[in-house]
């Protein structure tokens, strides 16, 4: 009795539940090609020779086009570059981006249009940005900077070819600062005023309300930020292919821009996958860390 | 109005067991209120009597009719949810005949019955209100509205006034007895606290651990609880509960030695207790009076004045801490010491396995 | 009380100075828009605008078409992503099972998969698929790269429809397509919208795959903005047009959505 009675349920509730979980199955199979195909792909290539215009290069190559890449000084500059580019807009954007999400969470006339133009660089897409500062803003003669420059008497800096990498750390921290102020100033205001009026209750000023109360509670938020942003910044792109190409000689190729001119620039299919894995490498290495912290507030 | 059998009823989540085997007969009419402590299964039994839960074993029957394989949507049965449950997209005037339109009634009809639930709740002037720009009583009278209109054979309702402050939820207490006798409906209610179930109830269903611990009116329940647990968790303030010694057992009663000192008859039936036998006494606060003849001694330690009653909180020997009733006039003050006695017919004497010994006269209340 | 008038103007100074350094280049990218290539090259205040700018880049013919390929790829991939990620963000929602959880991570970790780490078999794949400068490539481009923020996105929506709510609907009689029409799409439609409207942003701006996949015929207008970069292209005023017009559209509706912008660009960690 009470077994067929099991039975007539199972049968009752299982079918619609079971099509309704099986809805994710089209996304799931499109990434797991989108993922592996070329993840594969890439693997196979960084083994062989292949030259996307000459068909005579071909064959296993084995561990030679990782040899050649690491023998590369270009590729230990660009590493070198990656890293210089990461770590300088995290330092600029995480830590203004925190000092004014406190900021614009003070009540000020105007408050809400003051933030929305500082966040508006966000939705400027690369291309336009990096022009811009390269042409409108930091060009040694017609720029904005060269004639503030002049006005205080000063020579006007030729800034793409004084400083070339940190023309791009600026260009990349103005896309890029937005970003972290939104983030931390929307951690900011889940904030529970209460607990900030607790702690003014316990005699703790305003740098001691941020050390032990604002910045513990930011972490979270601070973290994610960081990882996003390394995610993204690992491969910047477009700003250095319209504003350097890559230069002068190597100052600004980043590992993006060498695989970029390994593969499309020398049709150097082997030695650009070489570098793709490389990439790849990095990038899982800061992954595994976003993923466990977003794993960890995931609530199925 | 319908009735509502329950049959072994059994619900598990693979190897757990929550509700195990339940068997209840809901009367027409009947206003039922499922009590217990948290975790008991109480508002899982209601979700599986509403069909939103899958029953695992047992038979549920609304009218004598099998209707576990029936959906929620078809029960013909009507609930109130503890979140109110309300669709913030519609107004309070689309929330109510939401059920309506989904059964394909025509507009008229369905503006009739909106309209008389929304007099019968005093909603009329917000019927065209969103959830969100009402407070939280009127969002509970929308959430009852929303049943009222459909007419359903059985309201449930899972502990729908504990979001409300406590002026509130008395006043819609009493809303809701109005409720139900206007209505002369069957409503099976969810709650976690017994002065509910007291004062709502025609029939009280004490939960715990997944199984029904008793059945019973709510005078019942006060004055002939059947175990200890029932005799705890029925009653505010609690049931003073001490260890004894069986005495004597005799045709009018037994007689127990109290721990401090002095002897208790309690008219029982001995129901297998022998003399020598460890059993707990219970006793209502207002089955203990002060008595300078009392036979257990003790210190007041708090008092409690509620204004016409007082609570006296006395230890008496090293641990034993009691409750006392009193009245509101009583001048006694902390830190006296007390002599109590006890009335005996109001006692009760539980064995070791927690059950009651049947009391011999019935409460004129508790028939 | 002296401390907080203090704060305030400190607050008011900062606030709106932050706010100005950081908008200016996009303000001078607008005003030397209106200016003639001769006052563009002068960086001044002063100036007769002039529209002559806009004129001449939206008479090249090649401008609209470089818009349109914008419109249609970003809208493309945007449709694309939601139809695949709607019903796989519903059944993760609604339908959860033991795998959801490693389901939804797995889906944010092939997001962490860098571009130039695939450049090179998405290149030759889309070449011997003839492929290479499609809209079609693009749109599928997108439409994978954002299917994990999509439905992410989506997720967390669906995630705030309150159970209580979906049951008290089939209390009322709801069955499965009443349930979605009356109660699930009203509810989510504010969600879907503004996850679609990132996912527009996102390929509006997208600017790795169209450098790399398109050439002309569907270049989107990152692309050709990009050909501004050659020495020969100098002309700072079209350059300011052509900018303003690119990043207008795409700016208003960042703005206008910049709370839920935080949800889908963080994964929901930040809400």
């Amino acid at each position: 009795m009470s077994a067929t009675l099991i039975r007539e349920n199972v049968a009752a509730a299982k079918p619609p539940r079971k099509t309704g979980s099986l809805l994710v199955v089209p996304s799931v199979v499109v990434l797991l090609l989108w993922m592996i195909v070329p993840l594969v792909m890439t693997l196979w290539f960084s083994f062989q020779y292949y030259n996307l215009v000459n068909p005579e290069v071909s064959g296993f190559a084995g561990r030679d086009n990782y040899e050649f890449l690491v023998t590369d000084p270009d590729f230990w500059v660009s590493l070198r570059n990656t890293m210089t580019l990461l770590i300088s807009v995290l330092v600029i954007t995480v830590g203004l981006g925190t000092l004014l999400a406190v900021l614009f969470d003070q009540p000020f006339p105007g408050q809400k249009i003051a933030r929305v133009l500082a966040i508006s660089p966000f939705f400027v897409m690369p291309t336009v940005s990096a022009l811009i500062w390269k042409n409108l803003l930091m060009h040694p003669i017609y720029g904005v900077l060269g004639a503030v420059a002049l006005a205080f008497g000063l020579q006007p800096v030729d800034w793409f070819a004084s400083y070339p990498l940190a023309a791009v750390i600026a260009i990349v921290s103005w896309e890029w600062l937005p970003f972290a102020l939104l983030i931390l100033l929307t951690a900011v205001q889940s904030l529970d005023h209460e607990q900030r009026e607790a702690a003014r209750m316990d005699g703790a000023g305003v740098v001691a309300q941020f050390f032990f109360i604002t910045l513990p509670h930011l972490s979270r938020a601070i973290s994610v930020v960081v990882m996003i942003e390394t995610i993204f910044l690992l491969t910047v792109f477009a700003e250095i292919f319209v504003t350097t190409s890559g230069g002068p000689g190597n100052a600004t190729t980043n590992l993006a821009f060498l695989i970029y001119a390994r593969a499309l620039l020398q049709y150097d299919v082997g030695g650009a996958s070489a570098g793709g894995v490389v990439a790849i490498i990095l990038a899982n290495i800061v992954a595994y860390f976003l993923v466990r912290s977003i794993a960890r507030r995931l609530e199925v | 109005m319908a009735t509502l059998t329950l049959r072994d009823l059994r619900k598990s989540y693979g190897p757990a067991h929550v509700i195990k085997g339940i068997d209840l007969d809901v009367l027409e009419r009947e206003f039922v209120v499922f009590v217990g402590p948290s975790g008991c299964g109480k508002s899982t039994l209601l979700r599986m009597i509403a069909g939103l839960e899958d029953i695992t074993s047992g038979e549920l029957q609304i009218d004598g009719r099998r209707v576990n394989d029936v959906g929620p949507a078809d029960r013909g049965l009507a609930m109130v949810f503890q979140s109110y449950a309300l669709y913030p997209h519609m107004t309070v005037r689309q929330n109510m005949g939401f059920a309506l339109r989904l059964a394909r009634v025509p507009k008229a009809e369905r503006d009739r019955k909106v309209n008389e639930a929304a007099r019968i709740l005093q909603l009329e002037p917000y019927l065209e209100r969103r959830p969100k720009d009402l407070s939280g009583g009127q969002r509970q009278r929308v959430a009852i509205g929303r049943s009222i209109v459909r007419d359903p054979k059985v309201f449930l309702f899972d502990e729908p006034l504990s979001n409300l402050d406590a002026a509130l939820r008395g006043q819609m207490r009493m809303e809701l007895l109005r409720l139900h006798e206007d209505l002369n409906a069957t409503m099976i209610y969810v709650t976690h606290d017994q002065v509910e179930a007291m004062t709502m109830a025609d029939k009280i269903v004490v939960l715990q651990a997944g199984l029904v611990e008793q059945v019973g009116s709510p005078l019942e329940l006060y004055h002939h609880p059947t175990n200890l647990f029932v005799a705890g968790f029925i009653g505010s303030p609690r049931m003073n509960l001490m260890p004894a010694r069986v005495v004597e057992v005799t045709g009018s009663g037994v007689t127990v030695a109290l721990p401090s000192g002095g002897q208790v008859t309690v008219p029982t039936s001995a129901s297998g207790v022998r003399q020598g036998d460890t059993i707990t006494l219970g006793v209502r606060p207002e089955g203990l009076h002060v008595d300078s003849a009392g036979q257990i001694a003790g210190e007041v330690k708090l008092v409690e004045r509620l204004g016409g009653l007082t609570l006296l909180h006395v230890t008496s020997g090293v641990d034993l801490a009691l409750t006392v009733q009193i009245e509101g006039s009583d001048a006694t003050r902390a830190h006296e010491t007390v002599h109590l006695s006890i009335d005996t017919a109001a006692c009760h004497l539980f064995d070791k396995a927690g059950l009651a010994l049947p009391r011999l006269v019935r409460h004129p209340m508790a028939a | 009380m002296r401390e907080t008038v203090f704060q305030r103007v400190f607050a008011f100074v900062v606030g709106w100075g932050v706010a100005i350094l950081l908008f200016f280049p996009i303000a001078w990218m607008v005003l030397t828009s209106f200016k003639s290539e001769v006052d563009a090259i002068t960086p001044r205040l002063t100036f007769t605008p002039t529209l002559s700018s806009y004129a001449e880049v939206l008479s090249r013919a090649d401008y609209l078409s470089f818009a349109l390929n914008s419109v249609v790829v970003s809208v493309g991939g945007t449709v694309l992503a939601l139809l695949f990620a709607i019903p796989a963000a519903y059944s993760m929602a609604f339908h959860p099972t033991q795998r959801t959880r490693g389901t939804l991570l797995w889906m944010l970790s092939t997001k962490m998969l860098p571009p130039v780490g695939v450049l090179v078999p998405i290149y030759i794949l889309a070449r011997d698929s003839a492929l290479l400068d499609t809209r079609t490539v693009l749109v599928i481009m997108y439409a994978l790269a954002n299917l994990p923020i999509v439905v992410w996105m989506l997720f967390t929506f669906y995630k705030e429809v309150p159970k209580d709510i979906l049951e008290a609907g089939r209390m009322d009689g709801a069955r499965t397509v009443s349930e979605v029409w009356y109660l699930l799409l009203p509810l989510t439609l504010p969600g879907v919208a503004s996850t679609g409207l990132l996912s527009l942003i996102l390929c509006w701006n997208e600017a790795f795959w169209s450098l790399n996949l398109t050439t002309s015929s569907a270049a989107p207008l990152t692309a050709f903005i990009a050909s501004f970069s050659s020495p020969q292209g100098l002309f700072f005023a079209k350059l300011s047009a052509a900018s303003t017009m690119a990043v207008a559209p795409i700016l208003v509706f960042g703005w206008f959505s910049q709370r839920q912008l935080v949800r889908g660009l963080t994964f929901g960690a930040v809400k």
